[in-house]
């Protein structure tokens, strides 16, 4: 604890710390020499490809992943082509860059997971020089081929090549090279000894950084912050210039004295940095550089390779894994020697009343007196943060505690959080976990994708506990680290469907949204389909269960879940994706034992496919529906011959179905149409499509009473329907003499009160008197009502003595009708009345 | 009798904000596809999109020209089409020939299409299939209720009840789930659920479903009863003449959408009026639920009070008229106007009503229902027939005989039927094979006649052996059982009682006090038994699937009396009647609860039998 400053190196106005991250897990024989190392940022997994200069046609070189503290996670050996660069991508992916320009891509353990090319060019001229970079479009590939051509993939997982304008008079390899994301665009940044260009997509620009001295002859190295906001170059002359990437701007410039070419070099920011600064290597030195003529010199005892951090740099060599950073301010403020930040103060104070000593009040007086104790507190906090010890951590976090006592309403989040966020970095940078992240890169990177990269190392049980502590919404936290798990655990190829699905099922049961069908589809993409099929018997939603089920080709299944679901539209789409998959027989076959299902392609045919429609009901033997389809057919058909022919179709399939009397009825249309057309043809008459009543009714309204008669017979019309028909079409006609004519002809069926009633509709009283002697005594008085005669209607009901009927036409009577009438009615309903 | 509210009746809660909510919807996505664009309206969406957003809203959204889909060739210069339609096959198919011609011709369009309320994956696939899928982008109006009246909702989808009840089509149950989904989201969750009908239980899986997905909102309900139900649960109601007044204007005249166009011989001019039938109406609120007879008199009642009111003015001073004509003439005009239009309807109903047939129609019907004089009856139909009167009439009494008789004899049904052919053409054979079907029209087994069966059933309600009971209804599955039904439900009020229609005293005042609705019966006694038992017996008549579910909200919340628990949802799907409205809100004056009305869309008889006709493919 009091060696908290032991690191620091002072430069400028700043210091610098290097902290030991872990003493590395791994052993190598040789370090990192002569191995190609890739290490990821924000404390990823690091991949060496060892031995890969002895080419002897029996070795072959060896490919091993490791976590940051240097435990293996995979180690295989490398039998694709020559390797030129290795690399990671944002979501934990190691690429692979092999000299035709073919990329590997393969996960954390070794699994390979796909592989694309950088171009024919590039396979052609092969590769000479490769960055791999991370852009705001994720992490993208930089190749310099040997025709010096530049060509760039933004971004590997939506590749679109683009090949870089040619960086005029460049005869060899350039001196070095950069990739630069600025206004949204990747360009290189290329330096051809003094000289200086960007390409973008469209020029080659040159450039000239401001006030680079000038007694450099040529540039040897450059980097670019993690931000892509600053560059760094070093000249062969040894001088280190610092500026914005757009270069507009100078920092500082450094006199390293140092003539030899660097192996590598970095940027040491961090947010909110108080000066730019550099960190170079060399064999066995480091060199930071930053605003003053003073560096800081580290000695390097074994190779070591340059991991630059949001805020930071790490440093891995063959025994070790630091972290060298500015010291963040708040860190400086309590902890720099003799400070009296109020940071400081309250950390000792806090000291002082551990030791039971009054000196404690004195110091939270001097601090309460500026009225600075809520910044203290803070102060303290947020240092707590920095620190990578957990005892001082600790420390920190009990004197901002102990200053928060005396504060009333100081708010308690930024504590609470602190400590929890510190819980689950200490739990990560465990040395079994390696994942050495800073809290300002934990920050940055955010919750969701910390577990999203535990989840990737299958570090389950402690993705979950962290869910679990930090409280993050289930759907979001626990059940997509379950999900995740599940869709890993059924890819163990050595344990049963039975065996996996109930442990999928017992841990997974409680857990909110998860989404088995994605488990299932994981399942089945390993080749498990019955494991798939079990494990979908668990999604409760059946729109998702059915496009995996359709993919497996599980269709009857699909279908009937389909159906089981309710939802239409899901049934359609699995009937549209059967009646494309089957052959028609099967697919029939299939609808047949799903009514919905068929009601539903039943449907569609009958606005789509007519044809399938009728085939359908043929595959089911359907007649009834064949002969209702041909009905409805030969409606629409307009020759007349086609028409029948239908309806011949129609009365064949009728009598298939035994429905006797559709197919009487259309045999029946047959022969009206026949007729119909015959007395067209005849006498010019339009009739061909009207019912038969219809027809009659034209018959005799244009006095064919002859062919009506006919019609009459033939069509065994009954009675009453004739005689009402006939009768209002003479009426119509105002053939009144073939009325009475048609009246006498027999006794009528329907009685004459119609014929009266009909009468008196066409305004034509004397004609209904006419028959109102012949009509029933029931229906006289009616009659004689209709015709308005109130003295026969009074004969009449009297006659038959009906007191209902006397009433009836006593309402009748008016003022003018005759009194006596009146009176005798009256009697005759008195009597009436008593019987 | 007049609309006198008990006190205690609940408030309704407000349905204009529905309309708000479809309007916001549709603009946002009329501003999709920026710029001047020709909008095409399927012709059955013009009246329910009036009454969302006008021409002038649609203008601003830079709506150029408004069309009717016509499914024929289009006329249009604008390079942007926008098409609003219902998710049908042929209108979908109708589009991709429009775009397809328009290649064709290299004509560079941007083409819309918003579906509505929802898209169906067919109707994708009809796109893909012309290949236009990568031509047009397609987007959903969620545009599932329109609020007809304060306590009328429609789905304006009057094909459900085809598709869903003669199709076997169960595409709108979704339909159907979302716009509860979408009630409970606005008002707040339902506590108890009662239903009965297939339909009905899918409907609600469904709501469940995307209940269950959707977010759980703890707020207080609006209303918290709903009860579903299947059309054909009940067909004899929507079969029967209606004769309360709202229903006969709508048999009469057709109500479309909540208005109403009268004819020259109402408003006794040479033009055509369109009114607007709701509660804002004044004088039609008053008469809508009355029993016809008695809309004269109180007509005419009012009429006086309209002159009383216009009277004041006599010995008034220049500053009384002055008040007079600024607050109440105007009230009073407008008043006049209607008063004069439902005079003028009333009279044109009249003259239809007290006809010869019409009379003779009614009293067929009531026979009918009480299920006497049969013999006389199917005289009377087989004459209407013949007599050509009116198709969709007689298809009318045939369909209410055979649902009342338990199917028809054979010789009877196929004389009627040989009958209706000869009158209306032989394509009637596929009406009919529709009819029988949906079991509305049917031909009696043999050796299964009215009185075998009703002797079965007596012998065995004697037996009071519940199981034996069981076994025999269940080998009536999918018969009407109406004759049973009523005399359980005692849906037939005693003949010969006098039933002064003045003071109803049931709900079977809608029908002349000759029968009582059975969907109406049915509500009432399952909210009454908060639930389906001691009605087993009639579930079982009534084919069963029947279901009542105690709802999300939490139960002592429920239980706590508040207003809300007196307003009862009901959802009729494949349409209701104005008939039946009306004696809902009879019902829920008498309980001093209110109903609203959630329907598929509004029926009456003439609409449900054209559904089922198969002339017009």
């Amino acid at each position: 604890m009091a060696f908290v400053t032991a690191n620091w190196n002072p430069l400028g106005e700043a210091f610098y710390r290097k902290i030991e991250l872990y003493e590395m897990g791994w052993n190598l024989k040789d370090g990192l020499r002569e191995c190609l190392v890739a290490a990821a940022p924000y404390g990823g997994p690091i991949a060496l490809l060892k031995g890969r200069i002895r080419r002897s046609p029996s070795a072959r070189p060896q490919l091993e992943i490791y976590s940051s503290s240097g435990l293996p996670l995979a180690s295989f050996p490398w039998k694709s082509g020559v390797v030129k660069q290795l690399g990671w991508t944002v979501t934990d992916d190691l690429l692979c860059v092999q000299e035709d320009g073919t990329v590997l891509v393969y996960d954390l353990f070794g699994g390979f997971k796909r592989h694309f090319s950088m171009g024919n060019e590039v396979s052609q001229s092969q590769v000479l020089d490769t960055k791999i970079f991370h852009s705001p479009y994720g992490t993208g590939v930089a190749i310099l081929t040997g025709a010096l051509r530049f060509t760039l993939a933004a971004n590997i997982d939506d590749i679109k090549l683009r090949r870089l304008p040619e960086v005029p008079g460049l005869q060899g390899a350039p001196s070095c090279w950069a990739v630069l994301t600025q206004d949204r665009q990747c360009k290189v940044l290329v330096a051809n000894e003094s000289q200086l260009f960007i390409l973008d997509n469209t020029a080659c620009t040159p450039v000239t950084p401001p006030g680079l001295s000038p007694e450099a002859s040529s540039i040897v190295q450059m980097c670019v912050s993690f931000s892509y906001k600053y560059l760094a170059l070093i000249t062969d002359s040894g001088h280190v210039w610092m500026g914005t990437s757009n270069l507009k701007e100078k920092l500082s410039e450094v006199d390293t004295k140092i003539k030899t070419p660097p192996k590598q070099m970095a940027w040491c920011r961090r947010p909110k940095s108080q000066q730019p600064s550099a960190v170079v290597m060399w064999d066995g030195l480091l060199l930071v550089v930053g605003e003053s003529k003073e560096t800081i010199k580290y000695h390097l005892d074994d190779e070591s390779i340059l991991v630059p951090e949001l805020d930071g740099v790490r440093i891995i060599s063959g025994t070790h894994h630091e972290l060298l950073q500015e010291v963040p301010g708040a860190c400086e403020e309590i902890f720099k020697i003799a400070s009296m930040a109020p940071g400081a103060l309250l950390l000792e104070a806090h000291k002082e009343y551990e030791k039971e000593s009054q000196k404690a009040d004195e110091y939270l007086r001097e601090i309460k007196e500026q009225s600075l104790l809520s910044e203290a507190v803070r102060q303290c906090v947020e240092a707590a943060g920095h620190e990578h010890e957990p005892e001082t951590q600790k420390t920190l976090l009990r004197a901002a505690s102990f200053g928060k006592c005396f504060l009333s309403n100081f708010p308690p989040e930024q504590f609470v959080s602190m400590c929890r966020d510190l819980r689950v970095l200490n739990a990560v940078r465990d040395y079994t976990v390696g994942i050495p992240l800073t809290h300002t890169q934990f920050k940055q990177m955010t919750l969701q994708v910390l577990i999203d990269r535990l989840v990737y190392r299958k570090l389950y049980p402690l993705a979950i506990e962290v869910c679990r502590y930090l409280k993050t919404p289930e759907y979001q936290g626990v059940s997509r680290v379950l999900k995740h798990w599940a869709c890993y655990k059924v890819q163990q190829k050595e344990e049963s469907d039975e065996v996996i699905a109930k442990a999928v099922s017992v841990k997974l049961a409680d857990a909110a949204g998860i989404s088995y069908s994605e488990i299932a589809t994981k399942a089945y993409e390993s080749g498990r389909t019955e494991l798939a099929i079990k494990l979908l018997e668990f999604e409760p939603r059946s729109g998702e269960q059915v496009p995996l089920l359709l993919k497996m080709k599980k269709s009857p299944l699909a279908l009937s879940k389909a159906i089981e679901s309710g939802d239409t539209d899901l049934v359609y789409t699995v009937v549209m994706y059967l009646k494309n998959e089957l052959n028609r027989g099967d697919f029939f076959m299939m609808l047949r034992n799903q009514p919905v299902a068929l009601s539903l392609y039943r449907q569609f045919c009958k606005h789509q496919e007519q044809d399938t429609l009728k085939d359908l009901f043929n595959q089911d033997d359907d007649h009834e529906e064949l002969g209702n389809f041909y009905v409805k057919a030969s409606y629409k058909e307009k020759r007349l011959e086609a028409r029948i022919a239908l309806l011949q179709s129609a009365v064949d399939e009728y009598y298939k179905a035994k429905n006797e009397f559709s197919a009487k009825a259309t045999e029946d249309e047959m022969r009206l149409l026949r007729f119909q057309r015959k007395l067209e043809e005849e006498k010019g008459e339009p009739l061909v499509g009207f019912p038969l009543h219809e027809t009659m009714t034209m018959l005799l309204s244009v006095g064919l009473h002859k062919h009506a008669e006919q019609l009459y017979k033939d069509f065994r019309v009954p009675d009453k329907r004739f005689w009402w028909l006939k009768l209002k079409a003479l009426a119509e006609k105002e053939d009144w003499e073939e009325l009475e004519k048609f009246a006498k002809s027999k006794k009528s069926p329907i009685g004459y009160l119609p014929f009266v009633e009909v009468c008196i509709k066409h305004h034509n009283k004397y004609e209904a008197k006419k028959y109102v002697s012949k009509v029933t005594p029931e229906q006289k008085v009616k009659a004689h009502l209709a015709v308005g005669d109130v003295e026969g209607a009074a004969e009449a009901a009297i006659e038959r003595r009906s007191e209902s009927e006397i009433s009836t036409v006593l309402s009748r009577c008016s003022s003018t009708t005759d009194h006596l009438l009146v009176e005798r009615l009256n009697r005759a309903k008195a009597t009436a009345a008593k019987k | 009798m007049a609309q006198t509210e008990r006190r205690d009746a609940p408030e309704l809660p407000d349905f204009s904000l529905l309309k708000r909510l479809a309007r916001d919807q549709l603009i946002f996505l009329l501003e999709q596809l920026p710029g001047k664009k020709d909008l095409f309206i399927d012709a059955d969406l013009m009246s329910p999109l009036d009454r969302i957003a006008n021409v002038t809203i649609l203008k601003q959204h830079e709506v150029d020209k408004l069309y009717k889909v016509e499914l024929k060739p289009i006329v249009s210069s604008s390079d942007q089409l926008c098409f609003l339609i219902r998710p049908r096959i042929q209108t979908v198919k109708w589009i991709s020939e429009v775009v397809n011609s328009d290649k064709a011709a290299g004509r560079f369009r941007r083409y819309k299409i918003i579906f509505t309320p929802q898209k169906f994956y067919a109707c994708e696939t009809v796109l893909e299939e012309q290949g236009v899928y990568g031509d047009v982008t397609t987007d959903e109006w969620n545009f599932y209720i329109l609020p007809l009246d304060d306590d009328i909702l429609s789905l304006e989808l009057p094909e459900f009840f085809r598709d869903n009840f003669l199709e076997g089509d169960q595409r709108w149950v979704t339909t159907g789930g979302s716009a509860l989904n979408l009630l409970q989201s606005v008002y707040g969750s339902f506590s108890k659920i009662y239903g009965i009908g297939r339909c009905a239980k899918m409907v609600y899986e469904s709501w469940r479903e995307l209940m269950e997905e959707g977010e759980q909102r703890t707020r207080q309900p609006e209303f918290a009863k709903v009860f579903l139900i299947d059309r054909d649960v009940d067909f004899v109601t929507p079969l029967c003449s209606q004769v309360v007044y709202e229903g006969l204007v709508d048999d009469i005249f057709r109500i479309k959408c909540g208005s109403v166009e009268f004819g020259p011989d109402v408003t006794s001019s040479d033009k055509s009026i369109k009114v607007m039938l709701n509660s804002q109406d004044k004088v039609f609120n008053e008469i809508r639920n009355e029993h016809f007879s008695n809309v004269f008199g109180f007509l005419s009642q009012k009429a006086k009070n309209l002159q009383t009111a216009y009277d004041k003015r006599r010995g008034m001073d220049i500053q009384q008229m002055k008040a007079f004509v600024a607050d109440e003439l105007k009230g009073l005009k407008q008043e006049h106007r209607l008063l004069s239009l439902h005079i003028g309807a009333s009279e044109s109903m009249m003259k239809k009503k007290t006809k010869q047939d019409f009379q003779e129609l009614l009293k067929t019907e009531h026979s009918l229902l009480e299920g006497f004089e049969i013999r006389e009856c199917i005289t009377c139909i087989e004459e209407h027939i013949n007599r050509q009167v009116s198709m969709i009439e007689s298809l009318r009494l045939l369909c209410l005989l055979s649902i009342t008789e338990n199917g028809l004899l054979s010789k009877d049904y196929r004389s009627l039927k040989a009958q209706f052919l000869q009158s209306y053409g032989i394509e009637h054979l596929l009406t009919f094979a529709n009819l029988k079907q949906l079991g509305l029209l049917e031909e009696q087994q043999a050796g299964e006649t009215l009185t075998v069966m009703e002797s079965k059933v007596g012998k065995l309600v004697n037996d009071k052996t519940a199981g034996k009971l069981t076994d025999a209804f269940s080998s009536l599955a999918k018969k009407s059982n109406f004759r049973a039904l009523s005399k359980k439900l005692t849906l037939v009020p005693k003949s010969g009682e006098e039933y002064d229609l003045r003071v109803p005293r049931d709900m079977a005042y809608i029908f002349s006090g000759a029968y009582i609705p059975l969907s109406c019966k049915l509500i009432e006694q399952v909210l009454e038994r908060d639930g389906w038992t001691g009605l087993e017996e009639v579930s079982r008549m009534l084919n069963g699937q029947e279901f009542a579910v105690t709802g999300g909200s939490s139960s002592s919340e429920a239980r706590t009396k508040t207003d809300a628990q007196r307003i009862v949802l009901v959802m009729f799907l494949g349409g209701c009647t104005f008939s039946e409205i009306s004696a809902l809100r009879f019902l829920g004056k008498e309980r001093g609860c209110r109903f609203i009305v959630l329907t598929t869309a509004i029926t009456n008889s003439a609409r449900l039998l054209e559904a089922l006709l198969d002339n017009h493919p």
